[in-house]
């Protein structure tokens, strides 16, 4: 399998644990795997990236400019900032729930995402967007939210991934006394994205 | 045989243990620091690890351990080189007789660091080789081959990695499983102990004269050995030729994938060029293009070998204006560059994305509940108490340059690793009424903050030395310092106490203060601005990603939406929710600051909110 996943948010929602378990799951599965990732200063509030490159084919650590498969955005405005690395005919799956920049109480921009949700609704042809607010609502923390998205991204199909390959990832790397909220947490992602499709979602 | 899923650091340290390494000393430093921290992860019995108190401390440990025979690894990130040049410039003519590996990432783009220099010119510098991995794949093995060649010329050799390769992740084969027994995973190489010789280690004018001689003799020898050197490669064929180094060829391969036969030839060993082998690259060769980061280091050393050797090549770069001078390259500026050299396809585009909205800016703020914004806030509290003072505020490396966003404003200079002490002394001089502040951290101070006291007390500046202490070197990762109380090897040590060492100096007036106790911090400030001399306030809080937090704050009624917490604090956990003033749970740490400064006390421990999870 050859496959490019740029997965993007924002500094403290957990980009860096969804990168692992895929990396981790692409590598069980018998892949090459390499990844690069946001480290520094920019973790704190900042953007941050992960690039997951599957494959024998890939050289750069970063991925090449339009030519991710995937975009996995754990932030609407993330997902337009990195879009430029999506292929023409790439998926983003894309959380819905703005994050307000740290700054934004000291000058009030009025962001809220849906300028940059409706962007991307123009400019995709492979989109799910994903209200993780709404899955992890039975779970009460916003630590899920993480996998809660990768949930929905395994359900969307287009990782290339399945999910029994990540849920074992999440049952080795999650912490043990967290493990049974995130497994949830991942599968009511899967279900969200089902219900996606059912209600007429085409990626 | 074992893979490991590893960072290019992780590769490092792991290439470093399977060659038996002794000891290894080193500086935090983006993107360095993980190299040490994966050695205290892997087995290591019989090794000495230490985080030293800077560079050239590191360096120097290194070094004698080098003599007696001993394989030493030093890593630090580029600028801590600057700091240890000292004794790797005369360590470069006494030699060792142990294996001397000295990691030296550099950071083009930069991302991290005040410079963009490159630690290949540094290698021609100080004459000792240089080695440039190009993956972390290459790095766990050419650190290895590093130690051979350093023990076979006896020289300390330089490894420089870039930020992309330490901090790419890659599966490396491991010889041995890391499972196994420790023993078996990590040997200690056998080393003789230190010989007494003063005509070889005591350096003294004589010797350097004949030193220097012996290695310029030298250095041409390592030159030819490394064209026979298996990382250098040459592939393809054409009349055209890319000739690249370091993560560079990465750029440069995912674009030549499909043209697999044109002639790229990677110099895996810029310093001593290898140039029998880039002769024989240059065969049938009529136009060659460098792609490489930082300075023009192979091009202008291609430009030597095709003039020394009057060949009609035609050399593009750098310095012709092909590949930028500046910034980290990336697989779509080599893309560009490749296409328009070889006249071939430019890489298919992706989205149009022209008419992209206006995007929120994500600058690095102070964590929420940060000690570092309370006491720049007390300080800047006094100041605007005392109106008629002019001051000057003199910034350090770490955590607390942060202190520079507004709302707080509070770092006008930040130069380099201790350099806030010093020039608040140059403030001094040139306006004797001003109240010259150094912010400087724990771990800051000890690095080379010290000498910086003394200088002042010694001319008789008047300085307030503001150290911001949170008992841990943040920025880079919670590495241990001399104050904290415990090291690499996992034991715990006398501290070694700041007040100590500021009374031993003679500071006459040190006062310790908590800075989220903002009424009496403010209080100290203005006490130490009335005052001649050397003054030193240690602001003591622990770093919040260290310490359990306290109860979480919550708006109360009393609020009258004045916006004074948001406008002079800026704590990330204030925030504005349908236009009212709200704290967000997630983020607060309940340190109080917000609600020692709100007018009307409508900021108020919420207790019945949960704690901090
Ligand atoms: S108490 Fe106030 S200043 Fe401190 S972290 Fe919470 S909101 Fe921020
Ligand atoms: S300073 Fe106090 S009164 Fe003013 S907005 Fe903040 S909480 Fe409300």
């Amino acid at each position: 399998m050859n496959k490019d996943i740029l997965i993007c948010g924002v500094g403290g929602q957990g980009t860096v644990l969804a990168s692992k378990l895929i990396a981790a799951a692409a590598m069980n599965c018998g892949n090459t795997v390499h990844s690069a990732e946001t480290i520094g200063m920019a973790q704190r509030g900042g953007s941050v990236t992960s690039h997951v490159r599957i494959g024998s084919n890939a050289f750069s650590p970063l991925i090449p400019k339009g030519s991710a498969d995937i975009l996995l955005a754990f932030e609407p405005a993330e997902a337009v900032r990195n879009l430029s690395y999506l292929k023409k005919d790439g998926t983003v799956l894309v959380n819905s729930n703005p994050v307000k920049p740290t700054t934004e109480s000291l000058n009030d921009t009025g962001y809220d995402g849906t300028e940059m949700l409706a962007y991307l609704k123009e400019k995709c042809c492979h989109l799910m967007i994903i209200d993780a607010e709404k899955i992890c609502a039975p779970f009460g923390s916003a630590r899920y939210f993480n996998v809660a998205i990768l949930g929905a991204a395994a359900g969307s199909g287009r990782l290339g991934l399945s999910s029994d390959a990540l849920m074992q990832e999440i049952e080795a790397r999650v912490p043990a006394k967290f493990v049974e909220t995130n497994k949830k947490a991942f599968l009511a992602g899967i279900a969200y994205a089902d219900s996606q499709y059912n209600n007429g979602t085409q990626l | 045989m074992k893979k490991e899923y590893v960072m290019g650091n992780g590769a490092i340290a792991l290439g470093a243990l399977s060659a038996g390494v002794n000891v290894v000393s080193g500086y935090p430093g983006t993107p360095s620091s993980e190299i040490i921290e994966t050695i205290q992860k892997y087995p290591h019995d019989g090794l000495h690890l230490e985080w030293s108190v800077n560079e050239k401390a590191a360096m120097e440990v290194a070094a004698s351990a080098a003599y007696a025979g001993a394989r030493t690894l030093v890593t630090m990130k580029q600028v801590g080189l600057n700091v240890a040049s000292d004794p790797v410039m005369s360590l470069a003519y006494i030699g060792v007789k142990g294996g001397m590996v000295i990691v030296s990432a550099d950071d083009p783009g930069p991302i991290s660091s005040q410079t963009e220099q490159d630690t290949r010119m540094f290698a021609e510098f100080c004459r000792i080789p240089v080695f440039d991995p190009c993956s972390p794949e290459e790095a766990y093995q050419m650190i290895q081959d590093a130690f051979v060649y350093s023990e076979k010329y006896k020289t300390p050799v330089l490894f420089r990695p870039t930020t992309r390769i330490c901090h790419a992740y890659a599966s490396i084969d491991l010889a041995v499983d890391f499972t196994c027994e420790p023993e078996q995973f990590y040997t200690p190489h056998p080393y003789e102990g230190f010989v007494k010789d003063s005509k070889k280690w005591v350096i003294f004018p004589r010797l350097s004269y004949a030193n220097h001689a012996m290695i310029e003799k030298r250095n041409p020898e390592i030159g030819r050995d490394f064209s026979d050197y298996d990382m250098n490669v040459i592939t393809g064929n054409s009349k055209k030729a890319v000739f690249t180094s370091g993560v560079s060829y990465a750029y440069v391969k995912e674009y030549l994938k499909d043209y697999e036969d044109i002639r790229l030839c990677k110099i895996a060993t810029p310093y001593p060029f290898p140039e029998t082998f880039v002769l024989k690259a240059l065969e049938g060769v009529e136009e060659a293009l460098c792609i490489e980061e930082l300075s023009p280091y192979i091009e202008n050393a291609l430009l030597r070998t095709i003039g020394a050797n009057r060949l009609p090549v035609k050399v593009y770069g750098k310095l012709t204006g092909h590949v930028s001078p500046s910034g980290e390259n990336s697989a779509d500026s080599a893309a560009e560059i490749l296409a328009g050299f070889l006249g071939t396809a430019a890489r298919e585009s992706g989205i149009d994305l022209s008419d992209m909205p206006a995007l929120p800016m994500r600058p690095p703020v102070l964590c929420a509940g940060c000690p570092h914004r309370a006491s720049f806030y007390a300080v800047k509290k006094a100041m605007q108490e005392l109106p008629d003072k002019n001051s000057y505020f003199c910034g350090d490396i770490g955590c607390y340059t942060l202190g520079n966003a507004m709302p707080l404003d509070m770092v006008d200079t930040c130069l380099c690793m201790g350099a806030g002490i010093t020039m608040a002394q140059g403030f001094h001089w040139t306006d004797p009424d001003g109240v010259c502040f150094a912010f400087v951290g724990d771990s800051t101070f000890f690095a080379s903050g010290m000498t910086g006291v003394v200088n002042a007390i010694c001319n008789e500046a008047d300085m307030i030395l503001c150290v911001l202490d949170n008992s841990t070197t943040a920025m880079t990762g919670h590495q241990p310092h001399p104050g904290t109380g415990r090291n690499m090897m996992g034991n715990a040590v006398d501290k070694v106490s700041i007040v100590k060492v500021l009374e031993g100096m003679g500071v006459k007036k040190i006062e310790v203060v908590d800075p989220l106790d903002l009424a009496s911090a403010v209080r100290t400030v203005k006490e130490c601005a009335a005052l001649p001399g050397v003054k030193a306030i240690l602001f003591q809080s622990p770093c919040i990603a260290i310490s359990k937090p306290a109860e979480k704050m919550k708006i109360s009624g009393k609020c009258i939406q004045c916006k004074k917490c948001i406008r002079e604090i800026g704590c990330p956990a204030l925030i504005i929710v349908d236009g009212k003033v709200t704290i967000d749970k997630g983020l607060c740490t309940g340190c109080g600051l917000c609600s020692s400064i709100c007018p009307t006390a409508a900021i108020v421990p919420d207790e019945g909110g949960a704690r901090h999870e």
